[in-house]
């Protein structure tokens, strides 16, 4: 439990996000190229740090945008929020 | 050798005030070298312990665990056990699980007090009751026990559920397994480590993992708070922490690491004598021996390693709850806690050997897992000792996520994620 500052709306209870998961895992530019270790490596491995992870955050009962998240997930103490498309900060 | 446990022992200690039992396993310090060792002392670690050692004569092994024995999800689930999965290759699995349970007690010499007081799962939509029935015949044929229950047969066989039709989701049946049901969690830990013990196997408490010494594709040792421990194969049953472990050896999993929350009720008398879960309004109750309702929440839905979860899930739980039984309006809830559930994209467990040689995986059982603790523990025995999976788990390797071959099971998992 905790609270969430959306760059949008300010900050607001973590209930009204939903979670997108690991950020910064881009779609491939030519899928058709890719072979199965490729796939699944982008599907479905995931780095599931303990510790500061880079994770997308939609504010689904809010403004409806997405945005990046810096959180310690080992005690849930968000360091820094940054807008789609910018490049992960320096923690 | 250890004294058996029995009616005569209890009176016996009974005389000098219990205060004369035998220690059920010792504390020791970690040799030098073992010939493998288990990463993580929860069921399923000291389930693989205890059947390497049994079935498979590897005594010279060892378990490490960062905290102390049975305190991780083994002591936080729910301790429901059934096998009414949809697929046969998890029907194979779940089903081997719960054939062990059923004379677990006599093997251990440990009563886990494994009741089988049947699990029902309700259906509230046109597509709960589709699909129940696919599952249900799916179990059949597979020779599971499983049976289709209409509305009024449902309150008959509980009847405190609220199945008016003016409900929001009204009950539109359900599925019963007579062969489920609950067992002690804390008492399969102790059991299994007692047993696992007295054939020689070092369980090693307060000692946590640090790193994995390899060489080339191949393990050499671990790094552990208590020093640097020699060995060829290392089986890893670190549940929420899997990701953890694998990433000290180089590894990524197909892994997310959520909070899964329960709470428990003040003891009250006898009042629902079976186990109930509804995937759709999403909440599960049953009663311990101690009498308390023992209440399932969901999953949060972001990774997170606290053991907490947020309130507005355990809020949406007791609102089905008070839906499904009015009659709990009343009762007060004495516990909350939250346990790491490590989630695969398929909800289905891996069971397998890796890329690095001597280095095994036994995780991904995300919201489900300590109902297949002892079959769990003997399959990855298996599979550690042969250095090949058992065909029961073949199905359950990590490849599944690179050819594709996944074992779909969200249908089945009962907590929605």
């Amino acid at each position: 439990m905790f609270l969430i500052n959306c760059p949008y709306c300010g900050e607001r209870d973590q209930s009204e996000f939903v979670s997108g998961g690991e950020a910064h895992i881009a779609r491939p530019k030519q899928p058709t190229e890719l072979n199965d270790d490729q796939w699944a490596e982008y599907l479905f491995m995931r780095k599931n740090i303990k510790g500061i992870q880079f994770e997308r955050w939609n504010h689904a009962h809010g403004c409806r945008k997405w945005f990046n998240v810096a959180r310690d997930t080992s005690n849930d103490k968000i360091e820094k929020i940054y807008k789609m498309g910018e490049q992960p900060p320096k923690l | 050798m250890k004294n058996k446990y029995s009616i005569f022992s209890l009176i016996k200690n009974a005389f000098s005030n219990h205060e004369n039992w035998q220690r059920a396993w010792r504390d020791p310090e970690p040799k030098k070298e073992y010939d493998a060792v288990i990463v993580g002392g929860g069921g399923h670690g000291l389930a693989t312990a205890y059947y390497l050692a049994k079935k498979h004569n590897l005594t010279n092994i060892a378990v490490v665990e960062k905290g102390w024995i049975g305190g991780g999800n083994t002591g936080r689930n729910t301790t429901i056990i059934r096998s009414n999965y949809l697929w046969d290759a998890s029907a194979g699995l779940y089903d081997h699980a719960l054939k062990i349970w059923e004379g677990l007690s006599q093997e251990l010499n440990y009563n886990v007090m494994f009741s089988q007081r049947g699990v029902m799962n309700l259906a509230h939509n046109l597509q709960d009751v589709r699909d129940l029935k696919r599952r249900t015949h799916a179990n059949r044929l597979n020779g599971i026990d499983a049976v289709w229950l209409e509305t009024d047969e449902v309150k008959k066989f509980c009847p405190i559920i609220n199945t008016s039709q003016d409900i929001r989701y009204p009950v539109l049946g359900g599925t019963l397994q007579k062969r489920a049901g609950t067992a002690r969690h804390d008492a399969v830990a102790w059991g299994y480590a007692r047993g696992a013990d007295e054939m020689g196997v070092d369980i090693i408490q307060n000692c946590e993992v640090k790193g994995i010494k390899r060489n080339g594709d191949t393990v050499e040792g671990l790094e552990t708070t208590k020093g640097f421990i020699k060995t060829k194969k290392i089986g890893v049953v670190a549940a929420g922490h899997s990701s953890v472990i694998a990433n000290m050896a180089g590894l990524k999993l197909p892994l997310e690491s959520k909070p899964l929350q329960a709470l428990v009720s003040e003891p009250v008398k006898p009042i629902i004598d079976t186990v109930v879960m509804s995937n759709a309004v999403h909440a599960y109750v049953s009663q311990s021996d101690k009498g308390e309702l023992v209440i399932g929440a969901g999953t949060d839905s972001y990774v997170s390693y606290t053991q907490k979860g947020s309130f507005n899930i355990v809020e949406e739980t007791l609102k089905a709850i008070l839906e499904l039984y009015p009659i709990f309006s009343r009762m007060k809830m004495l516990r909350q806690w939250g346990g790491i559930v490590d989630i695969c994209p398929d909800a289905s467990p891996i069971i397998s050997k890796t890329s690095i040689k001597g280095l095994y995986f036994n995780c991904g059982w995300g919201t489900g897992g300590f109902k297949a603790t002892p079959g769990s523990g003997d399959l990855f025995a298996h599979t550690i000792a042969n250095d090949e999976p058992h065909k029961l788990n073949a199905a359950f390797n990590i490849n599944r996520f690179v050819s594709g071959d996944l074992v779909d099971e969200h249908g089945a998992a009962a907590v929605a994620h």
